[in-house]
This record gives structure tokens, sequence and C-alpha cells, in this order.
């Protein structure tokens, strides 16, 4: 029954183009932290790559129904991971992210991304494709709206956030009626509204964020500031960019942390249109090439599991692409496979794993 | 087997992944058309925004020019000093820093927000001076904060550094910041809020030049505001450097001589105007406006009664008193009516009703010996002859009632009455008992001591009137220098020509005065050794608020004033005193005596360490002289008139080698032509009395009864190292000289 696994069903295509992103973000963490602090984080990325590559073949090797199996257990220790960051975690720039185990810090709340990926895909594949109910539907929204609400009060709305299309990508293709969506999408609307008025859910500084991106210059030296300084360092770059290590932007330390939440715009303008436009590229085939990942999966598990990855791909690059070029509000949301950042490099390759396990699974069966 | 689910074979609809696939096509497209708009359309427009980010344009200051005396001698200088701005848009919360900004800068909160206040209109990015000439404590601090109080910006800044004493404060003037209302004055057009410019003195005047013009420096920068590097820089042009024509050493004695007394001196070169003193009582330090003064200092500067930034020498409009009989002795002579006056003082005149008095019963008064007496009464009958229009048109004509148009702002114009002048302001007819009044210089008559020491010192000089200025103007851009009598209107430059008789009468009166013997309105004052002559002046306090503290002592005493010149005939130096409230005449007198003993004591010290000019220029000269075997002559000579003047003659030459060579009237040379004149040069040099250049100011009469004896009353200018041409002195009659070859060529041969 048991067929026998090789690597060559590995997807090396994929592999490749996330190298090549690799390799790009790896050169740009240099050039943007030249003549800063931080400079020397290029390899420090290039070890967590190396990390992630090896967690990634690592994870693949499990069969990802184990996996889905394993699920209650993971969800249940990440519930209580997140409690214990509330309860215990340390307090940087006034939110409690992190948990100190010995030398490592430990951000539980990108982990419990991965598990919702996979959480998600089994609550919807053990329904088996029949439309859902309401009862259905607000399991789903309790399954994923525990831990966001956990991470929402560290405070991390950036990762809150990551975790609904999660949710809405299991509705979405797990069977959601027209009417259902409607409904919902109405109430979502009502709940923002709710919040947005209520003023106790949201930090004022969480709600600067959100508005300041309308108007930057209503404030310059704000939240608004950094977006306008994003804007500015990808305007300026032109069509063919200013060159390596040769934005203004960029290396006067003009755009807020170049490395990481704001690479796109450092790369935007040390290599232009046609090198952001190229980078953009790359993530569509990424996304492009899971998909046809999911369409040829063994069974709709697997296939929840690749669409749930490439929601949340999707929604990364989107919202942080969409910040750097002034559509988004200023969220704190990496770009996966190019923003600096061990917790953001391991979460991709490990989802990555995870789509690669499906794929060599493909003809189980 | 693996897992419980009952799925296997289930599979995800294609259409929904196409719509995924779609979805994310659409997203792809959005973001792509976003990098299109900024990278393609706008890029323009944010390569300058980055580049306006990157590069800061930082001034770079202009030194301003520093101020020289006649010898170069530094007066005004500039010091490095740093001063502290802030800039808002570098903090989001600047208004939370400010106690802690306060503190460390030792400033008042509420002072601190209100300049903020003025600037809220401003950009974000102006500076806005918040302290001038930080103290070393003060850097540090603001150093030590870069990064808490990054708002805050230092400046390197030369600043004015003034002689602390308030030496010539009024002449030069200070510097301060450009206020609002100013900004709106084409003057300023140029200046920018926090620039600092003149505001009085040479220091407004000359503040075009001055100030020079700042450069900049396009500074690369990093987000916070730290230089990286520069791209280019444009020098500033450093403010241009001025020689005043004062004289430091005669400054110094003359404030020394005026001391703490309420009121002025100007001490002025009659011969070409050169202000070589200026002093006015009470003085104040200009080094307070030169960062910014405090409200306490300045309140207690305007509402001092004694008004201490009031340039008095330009400013204090005063009834001139006795001074005024000068003028009214040139008046009664030209008109042919003092000459012929022979009257007898009883103690005043009053013809009209009222009496006025005269200080003493004079006796037996003429023209030769009313001004040394100062005889009122002699005045009135000559003034009530004349009559107030004929007074009125040599006083106006000689500068009364009109501005100097000297080159510093402010100055006053007196007050010259007429019976024009109170028909149209008072719409009543003139009694000619008011004249009684104006010909003592008291009434309506008001004048500023330039004025007076213009006036007497031009009437002593023949009636060579000059524009005083206190800047040379060779050093002045043409068109600043066409400039200045346009924005200094006065009565400048002008030749009302005395008749040389009427003007030894009068010199030799004003010798008089400061000899001792018969006369005593400063008899004690005259200075052994040195040909000085004046006129003192004593003037009622008139004002209303005077009369109401008529029992308070010392503010009804009256104004004294003394006009002084040297020597008596063309001087070379006039000086006037004025001092408020002093009460007797003989006390400016002495003042005015100590700075003519300053002066000739340094001409006579210099002439002693000069090197001799090698060759000899042609040197300009005005002299008397007596023909031989008159009996006159010698008596002449020594300025004891007794009434028969016909057989002395004035007139000017170029004398060289002790030959004259040039004459500016033709007629008079015969009689002197082919003598040899070097034999009373050297004499007057070997006794020191006569500069290389040859001034002679006191010189005996030639020895042999068959030579003409020649007396030089005055030469080119003394004190300068170098011969000068002949022309160059203003009381020439240039078109005349011109006529001879000798002086066309002018400098040495």
């Amino acid at each position: 029954m048991r067929r026998f696994l090789s690597f060559r069903d590995f997807d090396w295509t994929l592999l490749g183009i996330v190298l090549v992103l690799c390799t790009i973000s790896v050169l740009e963490i240099y050039s943007a932290t030249l003549h800063t602090k931080y400079i020397g984080f290029h390899t420090k990325q290039m070890y967590w790559i190396a990390g992630g590559l090896v967690a990634m073949f690592v994870f693949a090797k499990i069969d990802y129904h184990k996996l889905i199996d394993f699920v209650p257990w993971a969800y249940g220790v990440c519930l209580v991971a997140l409690v214990a960051v509330l309860a215990v975690g340390q307090k940087v720039l006034g939110a409690r992210r992190w948990i100190k185990l010995g030398p490592m810090h430990f951000q539980p709340s990108e982990w419990v991304k991965l598990v919702l990926i996979l959480a998600v895909a089994r609550y919807f594949a053990n329904l088996g494709g029949r439309s859902l109910t309401w009862k259905d539907i607000f399991k789903a929204f309790a399954l994923v709206g525990v831990p966001m609400l956990l991470v929402l009060k560290q405070p991390d709305l950036g990762t809150t956030l990551t975790y609904l299309p999660i949710l809405v990508a299991g509705l979405f293709l797990g069977g959601i009626n027209v009417r259902q969506a409607l409904i919902l999408g109405t109430c979502g609307l009502a709940l923002v509204a709710g919040v947005w008025t209520s003023g106790k859910l949201l930090k004022p500084y969480q709600k600067a964020r959100l508005t300041s991106f309308i108007n930057p210059d209503n404030d310059p030296r704000g939240t608004g500031y950094q977006l306008l300084q994003s804007k500015i360092a990808v305007g300026s770059g032109g069509v063919w960019g200013k060159g390596a290590a040769k934005g203004t932007q960029t290396q006067g330390d003009f755009l807020p942390i170049p490395h990481a939440d704001f690479i796109f715009a450092a790369f935007g303008e040390e290599h232009g249109f046609v090198g952001a436009f190229f980078v953009l590229l790359l993530y569509f085939f990424v996304l492009m090439r899971l998909i046809q990942n999911a369409q040829t999966a063994a069974d709709l598990s697997g296939s929840l599991i690749i669409m749930g990855v490439v929601a949340v791909l999707t929604f990364q690059i989107a919202v942080n692409v969409g910040m750097v070029i002034g559509f988004m509000p200023v969220t704190g949301i990496p770009l996966p496979l190019m923003s600096y950042g061990g917790s953001s490099v391991l979460f991709t390759f490990l989802a990555l794993g995870a789509v690669m396990n499906v794929r060599m699974r493909r003809f189980v069966n | 087997m693996y897992s419980s689910m009952g799925n296997r074979g289930e599979k995800l609809s294609p259409l929904k992944l196409a719509v995924v696939q779609y979805g994310i096509l659409l997203m792809m497209l959005a973001l792509t058309a976003g990098l299109w708009r900024l990278q393609v359309l706008g890029a323009d427009n944010y390569r300058l925004l980055a580049e306006q980010n990157r590069v800061r344009k930082e001034p770079v200051l202009a030194p301003r020019g520093k101020l020289f005396d006649r010898e170069n001698r530094l007066v005004v200088d500039n010091y490095p000093s740093v001063s502290c701005f802030l800039v808002r848009e570098q903090n989001r919360n600047v208004d939370n820093d400010l106690p802690l900004i306060a503190r460390g800068l030792d400033l008042d909160v509420e002072q601190l927000r209100a300049t903020l206040r003025r600037y809220r209109a401003a950009p974000g990015y102006q500076p806005i001076p918040i302290k001038l000439d930080v103290t070393p404590d003060e850097e540090a601090f603001i150093e030590a904060h870069r990064n808490e109080l990054p708002e805050l910006e230092t400046i390197d800044e030369e600043r004015r550094l003034y002689p602390n004493d308030g030496f010539a404060a009024h002449l030069i003037g200070y510097v301060g910041e450009v206020s609002e209302e100013d900004l709106n004055n084409p003057r300023f057009a140029y200046n920018n809020p926090g620039d600092v410019v003149g505001k009085a003195g040479v220091e407004e005047t000359y503040d075009e030049l001055l100030r020079g013009q700042d450069g900049s420096r396009d500074v690369i920068v990093d987000s916070h505001g730290r230089e990286v590097g520069y791209l280019g820089i444009q020098h500033a042009i450093p403010g241009q450097d001025l020689r005043l024509t004062i004289d430091n050493d005669l400054q110094r004695a003359a404030e020394l001589a005026l001391g703490d007394r309420n009121g002025a001196i100007v001490a002025m070169d009659p011969r070409n105007g050169e202000i070589l003193a200026m002093v006015s009582r009470p003085s104040f330090d200009p080094n307070e406006f030169a960062v910014r003064i405090n409200r306490a200092d300045w309140n207690q500067l305007i509402t001092d009664p004694d008004h201490p930034l009031m340039n008095k020498s330009i400013q204090a409009q005063l009834a001139p008193g006795s001074t005024f009989k000068i003028l009214m002795s040139v008046a009664g002579l030209q008109e042919g009516v003092a000459q012929n006056m022979k009257i007898t003082c009883s103690g005043g005149w009053g013809p009209y009703g009222f009496f006025h008095h005269c200080d003493e019963h004079h006796g037996a008064v003429d023209i030769h010996n009313a001004i040394p007496f100062s005889c009122d009464t002699f005045f009135y009958m000559l003034g009530d002859r004349l009559g107030i229009d004929r007074i009125a048109k040599y006083a106006t004509a000689f500068g009364y009632g009109q501005k100097t148009g000297i080159d510093l702002p402010g100055e006053q114009a007196g007050l010259m009455p007429s019976a024009q002048w109170k028909m149209k302001n008072y719409h009543n007819r003139w009694y000619p008992d008011e004249t009684l009044d104006v010909a003592i210089g008291q009434g309506a008559v008001e004048a500023t001591p330039l004025q007076l020491a213009r006036i007497i010192g031009g009437i002593a000089s023949g009636g060579h009137m000059v524009r005083p200025h206190v800047v040379f103007p060779d050093q002045l851009p043409a068109d600043f220098r066409k400039a200045l009598p346009e924005s200094f209107p006065g009565s400048g430059d002008a030749y009302i020509p005395i008749d040389p008789d009427n003007w030894n009468i009068i010199t030799a009166g004003m010798y008089q005065v400061t000899q001792p013997g018969l006369y005593h309105t400063a008899g004690a004052d005259g200075l052994p050794g040195i040909d000085f002559g004046g006129k003192t002046g004593t003037a009622q306090v008139m004002s209303h608020e005077a009369l109401d503290k008529t029992t308070k002592g010392t503010v009804t005493r009256p104004n004294v004033w003394f006009v002084g010149v040297t020597p008596t005939h063309n001087p070379e130096l006039v000086v006037a005193v004025l001092w408020q409230n002093g009460g007797f005449s003989y006390y400016p007198a002495r003042i005015g005596a100590r700075v003519v003993a300053a002066y000739v004591e340094k001409q006579r010290r210099l002439a002693h360490n000069l090197v001799p000019v090698k060759t000899a220029a042609p040197v300009e000269m005005t002299a008397v002289w007596t023909v031989p075997d008159s009996a006159s002559g010698a008596r002449a000579a020594t300025g004891k008139q007794d009434g028969n003047p016909s057989p002395i003659q004035a007139g000017r030459f170029l004398v060289q080698d002790g030959q004259i060579v040039a004459d500016a009237n033709q007629q008079t040379t015969p009689a002197l032509k082919g003598h040899d004149f070097s034999r009373a040069v050297k004499a007057a040099q070997r006794t020191r009395a006569l500069a290389p250049e040859g001034q002679i100011s006191r010189m005996k009469p030639a020895p042999k009864a068959d030579a003409p004896s020649l007396r030089v009353l005055s030469g080119a200018r003394v004190g300068s190292h170098e011969p000068r041409p002949a022309s160059v002195n203003p009381s020439a009659t240039p078109k005349q000289l011109a006529a001879t070859p000798t002086t066309a060529s002018g400098k040495g041969q």
C-alpha cells in the first residue's frame, strides 16, 4: 500500500523559484544593512534559510495525514503557549509576543499559523465537501477565532490578520454558499465598524496606523512618515533603479527597517520597476505552482493544506507590497521569503514543506 | 488507514481553484499597476522628494564687515558664537520637550512657547531661533541630548563685538534681529525672519555693505539629520570692512572730556566734513543688542528720561543760544549793517515795550568786540536792523533748520523761524520783538550740535560748507555713494562766499573769545601755543515740562554750548559741545578746549614721528598777508586788530619749495611772486607747528621789513603719511586753480 517515496517527486521547480527569491532577499538585506547597525544580517538570514530548508525536508518526510491526526494536540499546545505568552512573555516595544526558552526567543504566534492551516484543512476535509450549515461555519469561526483573540491581546494586529485568510480560504473551498457568504460579509463589515467605533478593542496606535495610509502627509513624522518614505523610496527608483547599495532612501536610513518589513521598498528603490516586477512575477509563479499542486493532491485534506498556505502567502504578499506602495496601512506583516526574520523564514519553509509533503504523496492510492 | 477521514477521492472543484487563480492574478496586476504609478509615472516627483530628503541646504553665514577708525585701528570686530535653533519637523512631540529645553538652555518656558507660537504659520522645516549665543554649558547640554531632542540644532555664527564701554556707540549703532514690521519695509526685502540687520548708526546706514551675502552648503544627511557628506558649497561673501572717519584717540579724548555729563560732542574737519569724534551722553552698551536685548534692559533704555539711545549730536534740537551770534555777524557784515554799528550797551534793550536783558553793561560795543563780549544788546539791535527775513535768509543758507545730510539715520533738522514760518504754523504775523530773541539764538531757533559744527566751521572757512560724514566715501561702491545724498538729504556741500574782510572780523572775534583778558565768556580756556577760537552759548530751558519743575534744581539750569575751531582761520577742526542743563557756558568751553588740545597735541606728535615726504608736492595754502611797510601788518598777523583791517589781504596759493607756484586769484599774487617763503615754512616745521605737507598754525611775521610777511593759515590735511594732491581739499576753488598747469598735475613731481 505504501508507495516508495522519492525526492524525485519533490517540487524542484518550486524550490528553484523559492531559492531565487531567497538569493534576492539575502543580497538586498546585505545592501540595506550596509551602513546600519544591522550589518551582517544577511549571513544570519542565510543560516535561517539553511535551517528552513532542513526543516522543510524533514517536515515533508512526515506524512501529512499523520500531521493532521496529530493536529488537535498541536492546537491545544498552541493555545497554552499563547496564554503563556500573555502571562510570562517578554515585553518588547509594548507588546508581549516572545517567550524566552533558554537562549531561544520563541514567538508562538508564527507557529499557530501553521497549526491553524492544518486544523482548518482537517476540519473542512472531515466535512467531506458537503454544503455547510451555519453550525459548521460557527465551529470554523471558533477554531480560528480563539487563537486570533489571544494574539490580538498581545497585541499583534498584523499576525492576527494573517489568520483570517486561512479561515476565508477554508470556508470558500469547504463549500460555503453565496447567501451565507453575503451574510457573513455583512456581519464582518458591521463587526469592523463596531470595533472601530468602540474605541476599546483597538489601541490608538493601531488605529493611527490604519488611517495614516490614507493621508500620510498629515503626520509626516509618525506612521505616515514610514509610508511616505516608502513611497518616495519606491517611486524614486524609477524604471531601472538606483543600483545595488545606492538607494539614498535605503542607505540614508529614511526608509524604516529596510531589511525587514520594508525590504520590497528597498529593492524597488535600488532595482526599479523592472526588478520589482520581476519579483512579483516570481511570487506569481510560486503561487500558481502551489495551486497546481493543490489540484494534483491525492485528497481534499491535502488540497486544503496547500490552499491554506496559498491563502497565507497571498495575503502576506498583498498586504506587504500593498503597504510598501501605499495601498495598505502599516501592519508589520513581513514579506515571505524576502523579509529578514527567523520566525518568518522558518514558517514559510515549513509551510512549503507541508506543500511538498502533499505533493510527494499525490500518487498515493 | 492513515486517518479517520472518509473523503478519499474528494477533490476541490477546479472552478473554485480557477477563481482563486484569477483572484491572485488580479492582485498581482493591481500591485503592478501600483508600482507602475510610483516608479514610472511618478518617478520624477519622487526622485525630487528623495533628493529633498537627502540634501539639506545649510546657510553659511557671512561675517559682517568690521569697522576701523581713520587710522585703520579696529573699532568693531566679530567673534564666533553658537546659536540654538529648533526644527519642529524633526520631532513629533516638541511641546513635551519644551520644559526640558527651557531648563537646559536657561529660558523661560512661557517665553519659549510664545516664540514657537509666533512661528506657527511657518513651515515645519524652518529653524526657529530659540537662543542666540549659547554658553559652552548650554552647548554641552544640546550635544548630550542629541537623541532625546532631535529638534535642536546649533549653528555657528559670527557675532558683533563692540567696544564695551559705549565708545562711539551712537555713531556705530548696533545690530539686532530684523523685526516683523521691518520685513515689510523694502529696505529689508531680501531678509528672512531671524536675520541680523543694522538698527542704528553706521550699522544701519551701511547695512547693505556690511552684511555681505550668506552662502549655502548642500549637505547630505540621513534621516536623523546627521551630516554624512556634502555635495557643493556656495561660499559666503563676507561683508565689506569700512573705515570710519573717526579718530580713536580724539574720540577717546572727547568721551573723557564729556564724562557723565548729559550732552554731546561733535568734532569735525570742516575742510571735508569728516567726523573725527562724536559723543552722546548718556550712552549705552551696543553689545547688549548684539545678541538679543532682554525686555527689562530695553524698557530701561527707552524710558530713561535722558534718552540714552538718542544720538544727541544729531538728534538733540535745542536753542543754540549765543552761538547763533556768529551767523548774525555774518548776516550783519555781509549786508553792510554791522560794520557801522557803534552802540552803547547799558544792560539791555527794549524798543517794543518788553525789556530784553544783556548779561552786563558792556559800554561801547562794535562788531569787533561784540562777539568776544557776546553782547546781547548789540545783537538785539543788529537783529532789529536786519529784520527776521534777512536773518532767516542767511541762517537757512548756512544750514539752520535743515539736516546737514550726514550719513547717519535719524538726523533732525532743527528749526529756523521766519515770518512765513510763523504765518504757516501759527497763522499770525511776525512781531519785531520776536526778532530780538532770535538774534541771540533763543525763541523758536533750534539747532543740533552737528549743525552748529558745520555752520560755524564753514563760516570760519570763509563760507565753504561741507556735508558731514562718518565713513570715507572712496571705499563705497559707486552706486551706493551716488544714492547716499538721496537717502540722507540735507544742505550738504555749499559755498557761500564771505567777504575776506568780514571773515577776518568774525574769525578774529572768535579767537578773542578764548583769550584771557578783557572778555570773559570763555577767557580762561585759551590754549597756550594753539590758535584756538570759538563761541559759547547759553540757552534758557523754555519747555513747559521744565517750567513745571522750576523749583527742582538742575532741570532749569540752561543748556550750554561751545563751538570751537582750530586754527581760527580756515580751521581743520571744529568742535561743538552741548551740555544740557550745564549752567555756565565756560564749562563746555573747557570741554571743547580739552578736545582741541588733544587734537593739536596728536598732530604735533605725529609730525615729529613722521618721515618727511621726499619730493614735496605743491601744497595748497590759504593765507593772509600784509604788504611791506604797512604798520598794521604785524598786528594783523597775531590776530590783534585795531579796526582798520584794509592792509590785510587773503588768498589761496599752491606753494612748492617755498615758492608760490599757483594762485587762485591772479591779481593778488604780484606782490608775493619771486619771494622765497621756504624760511617761513622751515621755521614753522622746526617748531612743529607745520606738518610735512605744510600746515602752519602759528608763525611770526617775516623779520625783514622789505619782504612781504606771509602767514599761512591752513594747508593740506595733516596727519597723512603720503603727499596728497592739492585739489583734494574741498575748500579750494578748483575751476580757477585748474587753469594753471601746475595744479593739473597736482601730485608731486
